[in-house]
């Protein structure tokens, strides 16, 4: 298993365009099959959501998607691979994080996208703060996400 | 060395970071959590539920019975919830 070029990964406060960062990554290679984009937007969770605030750790936040990039490389066969992370005030619909996987062919694309998800939201050091609307039914201003085990069996699915 | 804290931790401690002397005997992760939760109210009330609380030293997670003798920062934060 292998990747044959060097993971692209960002951390950043900016919104990014995922369809550019797709385009950017395939250009000119003609030994691409399948891209898989995943986006990961904000949700007004039903309309009480003024905006989500991201605190990461910088340094080991980049360190430890570097690293779930090595085990994706491990696993699958990649062209490519691309991490973008944001952070700081992010409003309802815009974006949070990307992942894009190229392979030569599908199954290793999907597995390895899968997998970086996975393992970014059990792993990489990024904490969800809510901001709530005012006059919504929610009782407290802002609060810490909460981190579901359903986020840790999904990881786990994958093994060591 | 130097701590770090985020996310609730940061909050309950009331700071981002800071140099701190740990005496000896202090060796792992559990230790000096069970050190730290002794320096005041805020600290605390950010360690009470041990269990929950993850650690990272020199940008690495490292489990509680980690030794903590070559680290130069360590970090405390609750579980991840990024993505």
């Amino acid at each position: 298993m292998s990747l044959s070029a060097e993971p692209i990964i960002r951390v950043q406060k900016e919104i990014f365009d995922a369809g550019e960062e797709a385009a950017k990554l395939t250009q000119g290679r003609t030994d691409i099959g399948a891209v898989v984009t995943f986006t990961g937007l904000c949700r007004d969770e039903g309309g009480t959501l003024a905006a989500l605030e991201i605190e990461h750790y910088p340094g080991m936040a980049e360190a430890e998607i570097a690293r779930v990039a090595v085990d994706a490389a491990a696993r699958w066969t990649l062209a490519s691979l691309l991490v973008i992370h944001r952070y700081g005030l992010i409003a309802p619909g815009e974006p949070i994080v990307l992942v894009i996987t190229a392979s030569a062919h599908r199954g290793a694309a999907f597995d390895a996208a899968s997998f970086l998800m996975d393992y970014l939201k059990t792993r990489a050091p990024f904490w969800k703060k809510q901001h709530a609307r005012s006059g919504t039914d929610v009782e407290i201003g802002s609060a810490w996400v909460g981190a579901k085990q359903e986020d840790d069996a999904a990881a786990e699915k994958w093994g060591r | 060395m130097k701590a770090l804290y985020f996310a609730w931790v940061r909050e309950r401690i009331g700071k981002t970071d800071e140099h701190i002397s740990p005496p000896e005997g202090v060796a792992t992760v559990s230790d000096l959590i069970d050190w730290l939760s002794d320096q005041g109210e805020g600290y605390a009330a950010a360690f009470e539920n041990k269990k929950t609380i993850r650690a990272a030293i020199d940008h690495a997670h490292v489990k509680h019975d980690a030794s903590i003798a070559t680290a130069r920062e360590i970090a405390f934060f609750p579980p991840m919830t990024g993505g």
